[in-house]
């Protein structure tokens, strides 16, 4: 087994006395697509709080990177540097910024240099322009490149943000609910896009809507999360078909789909 | 329209307004037309367009509400002052080679801190620097601390209220709540003379439009990008990468200055600074003629501080006390009916005109989002 690219150890975090996390461990390795569902208040969007620096644990670790000689502490950083080192988000409401262009939203996403100065006398090179090209085609937002992104409908809003990530070039992208609000069609091409990127990128998408998770979850790992801890992990057939799994789900009377 | 055609437009705008601002009045004031009196009031209106530009940099097009600008102009303007004062030399009331407050609290030789101030190049130093170093501060400790919104705004509020409080105070030895006042010279002119009154009015149109002209140059840089994303997306932006906190600092400084030149240039034409230039009103105006001019546009602080200031000296004189009602109301319908500020006008009329020439809508009335983005 190589190293894992990103390793959660025994995490837990409180919010005034409610348990939002407790000893949670996951391993996310190199090229994977992972899948984490869970039904509400299972911690989901918290873990992804604590992977990108928004919320920092109580205890345990957070450490990145496939070499374990040259890996990051996590908890010392905040999200500007979890998100240098590689680390994208894709939040639950898509957040885009809206009185920009869908180009200038991508230009502000490109993977460069970040700092005050630098961003005063930036310059678009043709490389730039051309990874932006194959980014607005990618999302096929190619046409609206020049609509304000408050113009985009909710979907076109989701993939404007999915490519955002994509310009960041990051290692791992977190993906929060991406097909929430989309059509059946734009589901499903979301699920292609993902489980195209996985391989060349790291994955894990927190997703509600079960159709999509069996879509995506192929051929990876199903992390199941529950009152904050990991309830279980497996394909997706095998998670399916677990006692506790169906409990969780079934006992609070929720399927999954929203 | 489509965005060259903005951009024509806007272009055409703002040359008409500088000529007139620049050329102008400068040629009726040589000519008699436009009485010394006018000029200088018109001189104080462009300081005043400095302070709105500056709040606008923050307002409208970071997020960040400042209710404490006019602190950086009042330190800009006391900085100027203070080599203003030492020019006086002994023409004083007291006829003493100090000023005038000094002699009054009992001082016989000029304390030290006020030695340099002969120096007109060290006073624009300090002119810069106060107000600059004292932003930088105040801005590292609350981005750091990622202090937003309306306790942003309180914060600031406060800061600009201390400060006057401090001000006010006689053993500060900055002239209490009489401030500075009485000057007679400014690098060898004399003050009263038309001439100076002319050349500081000019001095300031051409700040003005530097001024304009970096921000307009600054919001079409990545810089002025990532600065609007912050506005409308903050945590889009940090976690994209980007230190919100750095950028915010950066702004914060560079409208400070912008408020402080535009102090430094108020003080010699207006003849007096005080304490009073700094307490909280005094901020809160500064955001009423952004929002009347037109929040996050470059023209609109400038229109704003212009009018409502012409409006304010003409109110101020004709109902004096219905004055803060009228800028209240004017307020309050610009919010409701007018959101965009004065600049929005042309586009209204416009859009009204277009409506009223189609009477009954054909299909193609629908504006394309094209045309919606570019008009941003």
């Amino acid at each position: 087994m190589p190293h894992p690219l990103l390793s959660v150890e025994d995490v837990s975090k409180t919010y005034d006395g409610f348990k939002a996390i407790t000893n949670l461990t996951f391993y996310l390795y190199e090229g994977e697509l992972r899948t984490v569902i869970g039904p509400n208040g299972a911690g989901k969007s918290t873990f992804f709080d604590l992977i990108t620096g928004r919320a920092k644990p109580d205890k345990g670790k957070l450490d990145f990177g496939s070499d374990p000689a040259a890996s990051h502490d996590l908890i010392a950083l905040n999200e500007y540097e979890i998100n240098r080192l590689g680390i994208g988000r894709k939040f639950q409401t898509p957040s885009v910024y809206t009185e920009h262009t869908v180009w200038d939203n991508l230009v502000l996403s490109l993977k460069g240099p970040r700092g005050v100065f630098a961003s005063l006398f930036h310059r678009l090179t043709s490389t730039d322009r051309d990874r932006l090209d194959e980014i607005l085609k990618t999302v096929r937002l190619d046409a609206k490149r020049s609509w304000k992104a408050g113009l985009l409908a909710h979907g076109e809003k989701q993939w404007l943000e999915i490519g955002m990530l994509l310009a960041q070039e990051p290692k791992v992208l977190l993906v929060d609910e991406p097909a929430a609000g989309m059509t059946d069609d734009e589901t499903d091409r979301t699920g292609e896009l993902l489980l195209s990127l996985a391989g060349k990128h790291s994955l894990i998408v927190i997703e509600h809507d079960m159709a999509f998770v069996k879509q995506i979850a192929v051929n990876g790992v199903v992390t199941v999360l529950h009152q904050g801890t990991v309830l279980c992990e497996g394909k997706f057939d095998e998670v399916q078909a677990d006692q506790k799994v169906r409990e969780v789900y079934l006992g609070r009377g929720k399927h999954g789909t929203r | 329209m489509s965005a060259p055609q903005v951009r024509r437009l806007e272009l055409i705008a703002v040359a008409i307004i500088a000529a007139l601002l620049l050329v102008v009045i400068p040629l009726l004031h040589v000519n008699g037309a436009i009485s010394n009196f006018t000029i200088g009031v018109w001189g104080k209106y462009l300081c005043y367009a400095l302070l709105a530009i500056s709040v606008d940099l923050l307002w409208g097009y970071t997020g960040l509400l400042s209710l404490g600008q006019a602190l950086f102009f009042t330190l800009g303007g006391y900085m100027h002052g203070m080599y203003l004062m030492r020019m006086i030399g002994d023409l004083g009331q007291y006829k003493k080679p100090i000023p005038d407050f000094l002699v009054f609290l009992g001082w016989e030789r000029l304390p030290g801190f006020w030695e340099p101030f002969a120096s007109f190049p060290f006073a624009m130093v300090m002119v810069f620097l106060v107000p600059g170093i004292i932003a930088y501060v105040f801005g590292y400790l609350a981005f750091r601390s990622r202090i937003k919104g309306v306790y942003f705004s309180i914060l600031t509020q406060a800061l600009t209220y201390a400060a006057s409080i401090m001000f006010f105070r006689n053993n500060l030895l900055l002239g209490g709540n009489n401030g500075f006042t009485d000057f007679k010279f400014i690098l060898g002119y004399k003050l009263n003379e038309p001439s100076t009154t002319r050349g500081l009015y000019i001095a300031t149109a051409i700040t003005v439009l530097l001024a304009f002209l970096f921000c307009r140059w600054l919001s079409k840089t990545k810089f002025g990008l990532v600065q609007q994303a912050i506005r409308d997306g903050e945590n889009r932006v940090l976690f994209s990468g980007y230190a919100t906190s750095h950028f915010k600092l950066f702004i914060f400084v560079v409208a400070a200055l912008i408020a402080a030149v535009g102090g430094a240039l108020y003080t010699p034409q207006v003849g007096i600074i005080n304490p009073g230039e700094m307490q909280a009103d005094k901020s809160l105006e500064a955001v009423v003629w952004v929002a009347v001019g037109g929040r996050g546009t470059l023209l609109g602080p400038i229109v704003g501080a212009i009018s409502i200031n012409a409006l304010k000296s003409w109110a101020t004189r004709a109902y004096p006390d219905l004055w803060l009602i009228i800028l209240g109301g004017l307020f309050i319908l610009v919010v409701l009916f007018l959101p965009g500020g004065i600049v929005s006008i042309p586009a209204r009329l416009k859009a009204a005109w277009r409506k009223l020439r189609s009477a009954p809508p054909p299909a193609d009335a629908t504006a394309s989002p094209q045309s919606v983005s570019a008009k941003s």
